[in-house]
């Protein structure tokens, strides 16, 4: 049986509308082999986490440029845990100042990439740190 | 004069023979050049220009001297020996106080215009207490949520003496009149006053995003606004029709030019719909570029510009005020070229963009801080990018002469290039049915999008080299950083309660309450949106009587 795809879920949190890297990272992860789903611009904390459950994803790739990050992320985090789905593993990208980093590590997003990371960087990173399940 | 020209077959024979003997024999000892030249929006250069590739070339009909038809060399007949670009920057932040400072220290550093930047609730048309603002207020822009911010935000800035330009889409109605109402109340008439609100909704839905009504009463509430300018604020650009968000979206620089001028030709038809004189509120339009990398093409993208504007505004819709023809344009450099590795080096990026602005002839520039791949700028950070406009100005010596590139073999090819493929991308919307009909059907968001993939991997292939991303990398130290913390949110939510329980309530819902009727027709909204203003009815509320009226765009989901 073939091995179950990696599910990513690519979600804008906050107000703004710059997805030109949401969408460049979507259609790179799709061509490398992943699910890809777009949940499209200006979504809540709860919308995303409804989604995710909803796709069974195994990442969400948060991305944001508005600022707005230190409060949404941890929002997302616990909403997470609290809906029993702590397990999706978290990356995100954006305009994220390198001192927020560090507190937003501990609340639990795994990877952050900056501007100017390749999609290849962030491919390789889901695909040797997101395991494949075989189907259940 | 023309007899020092050789005659073409001569000139021919000696190119050709240049190229077989001198050139590729040259080419085929240096093994370490590129195979292929490109611009960074992948058109391809040759490795010289020459008259040949100017054969037909025209100068009266194609370039004409500056301030003449088709202005390719520049609307005005002195440029910047009769005055010099406007340097103004794009800048707002935390409460309005924080932001009215900003401004005072920026006017007494040799700043001459305002730019605002507002808030992302506030670009949205969301109150600073609705659910969505929650983490966005102040972050990146400042907040105005009502006519009391407007005025902190304003106060002790003479609004007859300094004009100011306004970053504001969906609300641009409501946060101009707003403007108005401020200069009311410093006694100033609001037929002196001058600005810009941006005012574009097409490039909202083709790239920026920030969009809250559909596309047809969005329209609609835009030609409302040219034809309360021409009346009542006659100074006022009343739009700022832009390329720039098109451009940072992904495109080419043609695909830029082309779109942002297929959304000119929209506003102009709609406002003929509408039956206004085309020499009356044409003079009023301005435009927005991008100012990116590829030095030459961007300025051959900004003389294309003014003449095709000029040619579409006299030949398409009859125009006969020689300022209806003029394409003026703000300039701003290129956030997306910025880099967040060794981001000192981003001031060398924004130096080299600006001149290409200059050089292009631009009226106003704004120039990006090295920082803002990370936060809004530092107060350092913002000085250094404001005196790299004065170092081009005043030091460079590039003002001395108007258009200094025209005649170039290469920048004339480039020229006519540029022109050539917007005009088959204005005939391809044409045929559409005109632009909100493309934007429906999606062809200009598409064509940005592939744009912005064929861009990133060539970047990942290395075809296009960015210095410290993928050549020349190092570490590099953390930069310091403008911080905007929670207690701004704070501030505002106390302040905005004050507002709602001080002014009168009931005068509010009954402004709000004659808004929504007249939205329900056809009359021209302007003059209830500035009652319900002046009574402090907040930017929320009056968007969401509009939006009852009116519903919200949803934009279909697709990468």
């Amino acid at each position: 049986m073939a091995e179950k795809k990696i599910r990513v879920l690519i979600a804008k949190p906050g107000l703004d509308g710059h997805d030109r890297g949401a969408k460049v990272i979507c259609r790179s992860l799709r061509d490398a082999g992943f699910e890809v789903i777009y949940t499209g611009l200006r979504r809540t904390p709860e919308e995303i986490v409804s989604s995710a459950i909803q796709e069974d994803v195994d990442v969400i790739g948060l991305s944001i440029l508005s600022g707005a990050h230190n409060v949404l992320f941890p929002k997302i985090m616990d909403l997470l845990k609290k809906k029993g789905a702590g397990d999706i593993t978290i990356i995100a990208g954006g305009i994220i100042p390198d001192k927020d980093i560090p507190h937003l590590e501990k609340n639990g997003i795994s990877k952050i990439f900056l501007p100017g990371s390749s999609t290849q960087e962030i491919i390789e990173w889901v695909k040797e740190n997101v395991r494949e399940e075989t189907p259940k | 004069m023309k007899k020092n020209n050789p005659p073409k077959k001569e000139l021919e024979r000696s190119f050709n023979l240049w190229k077989k003997e001198k050139y590729k024999k040259a080419m085929e000892n240096d093994f370490s050049i590129q195979k292929e030249y490109s611009t960074v929006s992948g058109r391809k250069i040759k490795s010289v220009y020459t008259p040949l590739d100017l054969e037909n070339f025209d100068y009266l009909k194609q370039s004409g001297f500056p301030g003449e038809f088709p202005y390719t060399r520049g609307v005005h007949p002195t440029m910047y020996r009769g005055r010099l670009w406007t340097m103004r920057q794009f800048s707002g932040f935390g409460t309005a106080e924080d932001t009215n400072k900003r401004y005072k220290y920026l006017l007494s550093h040799g700043q001459t215009g305002l730019s605002v930047a507002f808030h992302l609730p506030t670009l949205m048309g969301l109150d600073s207490d609705h659910p969505l603002a929650e983490g966005e207020i102040g972050k990146c822009g400042v907040t105005v949520d009502s006519l009391a911010d407007m005025e902190t935000l304003f106060n002790g800035i003479p609004l007859d003496k300094i004009s100011t330009s306004m970053t504001i889409n969906p609300p641009a109605a409501v946060l101009w009149a707003m403007y108005i109402a401020v200069a009311e109340k410093q006694g100033v008439s609001p037929k002196v006053i001058s600005g810009t609100i941006q005012n574009d909704i097409l490039k909202e839905y083709i790239a920026q995003k920030t969009f809250v009504f559909p596309p047809k009463p969005s329209m609609k509430l835009i030609v409302d606004t040219f034809e309360y300018g021409t009346k009542e604020v006659p100074r006022w650009n009343t739009i700022s029709i832009s390329g720039y968000h098109i451009r940072e979206a992904g495109s080419t620089a043609a695909q830029e030019l082309a779109f942002t001028l297929r959304d000119g030709i929209e506003y102009v038809e709609w406002s003929q719909e509408r039956g206004l004189d085309i020499d009356e509120f044409a003079p009023r339009l301005s435009f927005f570029f991008n100012a990116h990398n590829d030095f030459f093409e961007e300025i051959a993208k900004y003389r294309a510009a003014r003449k095709i504007w000029a040619e579409v505004m006299r030949e398409r819709f009859g125009a006969k005020n020689p300022r209806s023809m003029w394409l003026r344009f703000h300039t701003q450099t290129s956030g997306v070229s910025l880099m967040a590795q060794q981001p000192y080096n981003n001031v060398i990026r924004v130096a080299i963009q600006a001149l290409a602005g200059v050089l292009g002839g631009t009226q106003s520039l704004h120039t990006n801080s090295l920082d803002e791949t990370y936060a809004l700028p530092s107060e350092e950070a913002v000085t250094i990018a404001l005196r790299t406009q004065q170092i081009i100005a005043h030091e460079s010596g590039v003002i001395n002469c108007i258009d200094p590139l025209g005649g170039s073999y290469f920048i004339e090819k480039l020229t006519s290039e540029m022109e050539k493929e917007a005009k088959d991308y204005i005939k391809k919307i044409d045929d559409m049915g005109g632009m909100v009909k493309a934007i429906e059907l999606g062809f200009p968001q598409k064509e940005i999008a592939d744009s912005a993939y064929w861009y990133q991997q060539a970047v990942e292939k290395k075809e296009k080299l960015i210095v410290g991303v993928n050549a020349f990398e190092m570490e590099h130290e953390p930069i310091p950083l403008l911080d905007i913390n929670e207690t701004v949110a704070k501030q505002q939510l106390a302040r905005l309660k004050e507002i709602k329980k001080t002014r009168n309530n009931s005068q509010v819902r009954e402004r709000l309450r004659d808004l929504k009727k007249a939205a329900e027709g056809d009359i021209n909204l302007m003059p209830f949106i500035l009652k319900c203003v002046k009574a402090y009815a907040t930017l929320g509320e009056i968007m969401d009587s509009l939006k009852e009226v009116f519903g919200e765009y949803k934009e279909p989901i697709t990468y």
